[in-house]
């Protein structure tokens, strides 16, 4: 995992977004419930998510890390449009973003789909196993909490 | 009440005693798409077909789903409105016809381009509404939504010049696909049913989706039927289930379990139409082979199944809906600004949604029983006819909980290696 995963202290939030195309709901619902449990702010931007939308609201933010889920199967191919509009925006370079989900139409991604994702710009690919949601939660354990009330 | 079309095929069928059943399908190639169709048509069973659309085409990215097709890419559906006309025309040749019609499926929020493409391929039957495809899954203002509705529900309706009988479905009883009460699900989807009315279409069907309890479930299509016979006596209309719309169980044996239910339960309740799910839902978009298995071993519950069903009007479920309906009836003539004023007051407020035009005030729960049941109802005009429990701020851990429910509960008694045995008993065991 990516050097700009480890903790710049602060109240940055973290923000959420659905996939491109991707319609679906109770994904980012649970993510926001369980990214706050782990003491962050969320900013949770919804289903379909355009390009331009998650750019603005990355700037007005500076989030400490953004999340993209997708669960339609197009997770895989929204992901690599947006993390390489994301990365061309100077202010954005270096802002952590992660992705994760049902990457493909045909079930999970494999591994050089993973790789493809990570070289187009993101800092891990998680898929929706409970593996994979137990290597997001250490990596938000990574992340730096504000003060639990 | 011309009998044609969707409507009239599925009424004709039902009075002949048979359910009709319909699975939800969409390739990105015609060739595949056709191929579907036809196992459709061929299954053992009494089916209608589904053309189901692409994210791309669903969302107005017209220009994504035009370079999936120009670059033979997979996409998630077919996308109706960027292959040739002449393509799609191809696609249904000799088999979209009186004895086996196609429905589109979508999810658009701004519909115009989909009902002007469908129109364009001799097509005339779709789904939606300008609640369901705008509050729980897109960004588009539920003003606009309501404003792209009327427009493509007028666009339709025109049709029957040319003689058809347009056909149109709520999606109103699916909001979320669960952890959704009854109550709102039944109420959205006649409120929509409502709307498509006024804006000229005539046969309509409307939706209801499984939830956590069979005998809450059998409540709510009862609701439905008593409402639409109310609010809709001059229009040809039907019910549709749907199978479960949350986390699908794992197993093979959990899935045909669930399925068997709902084919169990649109029966018994009257419903005229239903919509499969399959064994490989947890896991990816099913197979051709898949859907067809679905098709089957649904219509074969369904053929063993009696009807039975329940008084409409008697229950919490039917005060609820009804409570919510005649709340949004009062508010306005206009029924888009009836709908427009009620969710900016909270009069109707689906819980969870993220949307900004919900209040996002209600919240529900599973009860030890399994019903659905309000923890918070907002401000919805619901006192006196339900008793939230007192909320408590959810954890992400049983709001996981709740979403699986239904997964846990049908895989829980899955003998092992189901899966490998050949369709174990829909009931019991």
């Amino acid at each position: 995992m990516s050097n700009r995963l480890t903790p710049t202290p602060g109240e940055q939030p973290v923000l959420v977004a659905g996939g491109i195309s991707d319609s679906h709901t109770w994904n980012l619902v649970y993510l926001q419930l369980l990214i706050e449990e782990h003491g962050h702010r969320v900013v949770n931007l919804g289903p379909c998510v355009p390009e331009d939308l998650l750019i603005g609201e990355a700037l007005t933010h500076d989030p400490a890390l953004v999340v993209i889920s997708s669960v339609n199967g197009h997770g895989y191919h929204d992901g690599m449009r947006t993390v390489t509009r994301l990365r061309e925006h100077p202010g954005l370079t270096a802002v952590p973003v992660v992705i994760g989900g049902k990457l493909g139409i045909a079930g999970p991604c494999g591994e050089e789909e993973s790789a493809a994702l990570r070289a187009a710009g993101y800092d891990a690919v998680f898929d929706d196993t409970t593996q994979g949601v137990a290597t997001f939660r250490r990596m938000l354990d990574a992340l730096p909490q504000r003060a639990l009330v | 009440m011309s009998g044609a079309g969707f409507g009239g095929f599925v009424r004709r069928a039902h009075d002949a005693g048979r359910l009709v059943v319909q699975p939800r399908m969409g390739m990105s190639s015609p060739q595949r798409m056709r191929a579907g169709l036809l196992a459709t048509r061929d299954a053992d069973a009494t089916t209608v077909g589904t053309l189901t659309l692409d994210s791309y085409t669903r969302v107005g990215d017209l220009e994504s789903a035009q370079l999936a097709v120009l670059e033979g890419a997979d996409l998630n559906g077919y996308p109706l409105v960027s292959h040739e006309t002449a393509t799609t025309r191809r696609v249904l040749d000799r088999i979209h016809g009186p004895g086996f019609p196609v429905q589109v499926r979508h999810g658009s929020a701004a519909p115009q381009h989909i009902f002007r493409a469908l129109s364009s391929v001799g097509l005339d039957a779709s789904e939606g509404g300008p609640v369901s495809y705008c509050l729980p899954y897109g960004r588009v203002p539920l003003r606009e939504s309501v404003a792209h509705w009327t427009e493509s529900c007028e666009l339709l309706a025109s049709l029957r010049r040319t003689g058809a009988e347009p056909h149109l479905e709520t999606f109103g009883g699916c909001l979320l696909g669960q952890l959704c009460p009854p109550g709102l699900l039944v109420a959205v989807s006649v409120l929509e049913a409502l709307f498509f009315r006024r804006h000229g279409i005539r046969s309509i069907s409307v939706s209801y989706a499984q939830q956590t309890n069979r005998r809450q479930d059998s409540e709510a299509v009862a609701a439905l039927r008593s409402l639409c016979a109310r609010f809709l006596p001059d229009t040809e209309w039907h019910v549709v289930v749907y199978a479960y719309m949350g986390l699908f169980p794992e197993t093979d044996y959990g899935a045909r379990r669930l399925l068997a239910q709902a084919a169990e339960l649109a029966v018994e309740s009257g419903a005229e139409r239903l919509i499969v799910k399959t064994v490989a839902e947890s896991r990816r978009i099913p197979s051709v082979a898949e859907n067809v298995a679905a098709l089957e071993f649904a219509a074969a519950v369904a053929a063993r199944t009696e009807p039975d069903p329940l008084e409409g009007a008697g229950t919490e479920t039917y005060a609820e809906a009804y409570a919510l309906v005649d709340g949004v009836l009062n508010l306005d003539d206009d029924l888009g600004t009836a709908l427009l004023k009620a969710f900016a007051e909270g009069r109707l407020d689906v819980p969870y949604c993220l949307h900004p035009d919900n209040a996002g005030l209600s919240r529900s729960y599973i009860a030890e029983d399994g019903r659905l049941r309000w923890s918070d109802v907002g401000k919805m005009p619901l006192s006196g006819i339900t008793q939230p429990r007192p909320a408590h701020a959810v954890t992400s851990t049983e709001l996981l909980d709740s979403l699986s429910f239904v997964r846990r509960s049908f895989d829980r008694d899955a003998p092992a290696q189901a899966g490998d045995s050949p369709g174990p008993a829909p009931r019991g065991a």
